[in-house]
Parts: C-alpha cells; structure tokens; sequence
C-alpha cells in the first residue's frame, strides 16, 4: 500500500506565552476548516491543540517563557497529523494523564480534552533530542 | 475578555464576553470569586463567550464550590453552543444548573 498523500498546512513558531494562543487557535481553525473538517470538528481540534500549548507553557516550562513551542499540522489522507515540539526538560508521559470526572474540582480537565478529541496521542523525544514531541491525530469526519 | 456585573432583583449578574482562556481566566477567576463572596445569588450570562477553555472552565467550576459552601445559587444562563460544547466534553453540563435565559433563571429557583 503506498503511503497516504501528505502535505503541510501549516507550521509556527511562537513564544511560550498565553497572550499568543489567541492568535494559534485562529490559525488552526483556518487550517483544519480548509482540510474539510465541521465546524464542530474544527471547535474540538482547536481546544485540544490550545490545551496541549497551555500544558507545554504551565508544566513543561513551568510558566510563560520565552523559550518557543513549534507546531505543524500534516494533512495526511483522511487524518490530521499534529506535531507540538518544545525544549523543556523531558517530562514523564505517565504522569500526563486525565483526571476522574467524578471528582468534581477546578483544573486538570486539559489533558481530558485533548484524550477526548484526538484519535491518537503520543509522547516521544524530537530528533534533536532535547526537550518533548507530542504527536496526535484526529480523522477527518 | 470584557466583563460586566449588575444587580437584577437581587441577584448579581456576571456576563463574560470574549475568550475565557489561559491569558483572561485570572480575570474571571477575580470577577466570579467576588461575586459569590457577596453572598447573592449570582447568574454567569455566557451568551457572548466566544471561546472557552480548561481553564477558564476552572474559573467556574471554583466559583460554583464558593457558591456552594455559602449555601447560594450558582448558575449559567444563555450558554452558547460553543461553550456547551466544553462543558459537554467536561461533563459539567450536568452538574452546573443552567438556564436557557436570564429571566427563567431568575425567575425560578437554580
């Protein structure tokens, strides 16, 4: 089988700071609508890629930084490939987990959505081998 | 995010305008917090919410266990589809009361 067509639609580079995910929310939103996705689709992907910024800057960093997080989004078939590096000490993926709903209390609902929203999520190191990759995939519905 | 808080037959009325979301959740925390520390009854209007997000989502979860422990009502009234769709994904749809308008929340009990 040959391997889906593929094709970017989109790479940034932005600050670990809250007042620039404003502007990459707007940007995902316009990609992932112009690869075919709902608008409900596109509302779930935006919170999850927004979620997954915040934990980089409030965990991974340990607060707002001006070390950068990258992003890209690959259209790959019927799926959307997103790739979130930063350059944080590594962390341990066994401790990014949802948190029980029941258990009614402020915060720790970030991870929830982004487990909810993606078909896959996946931590690993970047090639260069400092900091976190976390890749995730949504289907195009 | 913008914000207003008015009185309306006694009860505080909170409306959030905007995003909610890591840069502006601070903000309401403060606003929310405050309102239910009166100890009125207090309605958070979030029909003009345009995004919202985990943390932001936190900024009500806190206020409505303020709410609670003062033995007041806490509730959300005019919730967009978009901010519906958070709380669904939060399953908090069934645990805040939330009112399709002002007037029903006001008019009944939370």
């Amino acid at each position: 089988m040959p391997e889906p067509r593929s094709r970017r639609v989109l790479q940034l580079c932005f600050p670990a700071r809250a007042a620039e995910l404003k502007g990459v929310r707007e940007a995902v939103r316009e990609a992932v609508e112009g690869c075919g996705c709902s608008a409900k689709s596109s509302g779930d992907v935006v919170l999850a890629i927004d979620e997954a910024c915040q934990n980089i800057i409030r965990h991974a960093y340990g607060g707002e930084s001006d070390e950068v997080i990258e992003f890209e989004i690959e259209h790959r078939g019927d799926a959307l490939v997103f790739w979130l590096v930063d350059h944080a000490p590594a962390i341990d993926p066994s401790q990014v987990r949802p948190r029980d709903l029941d258990d009614i209390r402020p915060g720790g609902l970030g991870t929830h959505f982004i487990r909810r929203v993606m078909d896959e999520v996946e931590f690993s190191n970047p090639p260069s081998g400092r900091g976190n990759l976390l890749r995730m995939v949504r289907r195009i519905d | 995010m913008e914000h207003t808080v008015r009185e309306e037959r006694g009860n505080v009325v909170v409306s959030l305008k905007g995003d909610v979301d890591l840069e502006h959740s601070p903000k309401a925390r403060e606003v929310l917090l405050g309102c239910v520390g009166g100890g009125q009854d207090v309605f958070v209007d979030l029909s003009a919410v345009s995004y919202i997000d985990s943390s932001g989502v936190a900024s009500l979860v806190e206020a409505f266990q303020a709410s609670k422990q003062k033995g007041t009502r806490f509730a959300l009234v005019a919730v967009n589809a978009a901010a519906l769709r958070v709380l669904e994904l939060a399953r908090l749809d069934k645990v805040f009361t939330i009112h399709e308008s002002l007037s029903e929340g006001i008019g009944g009990g939370a």
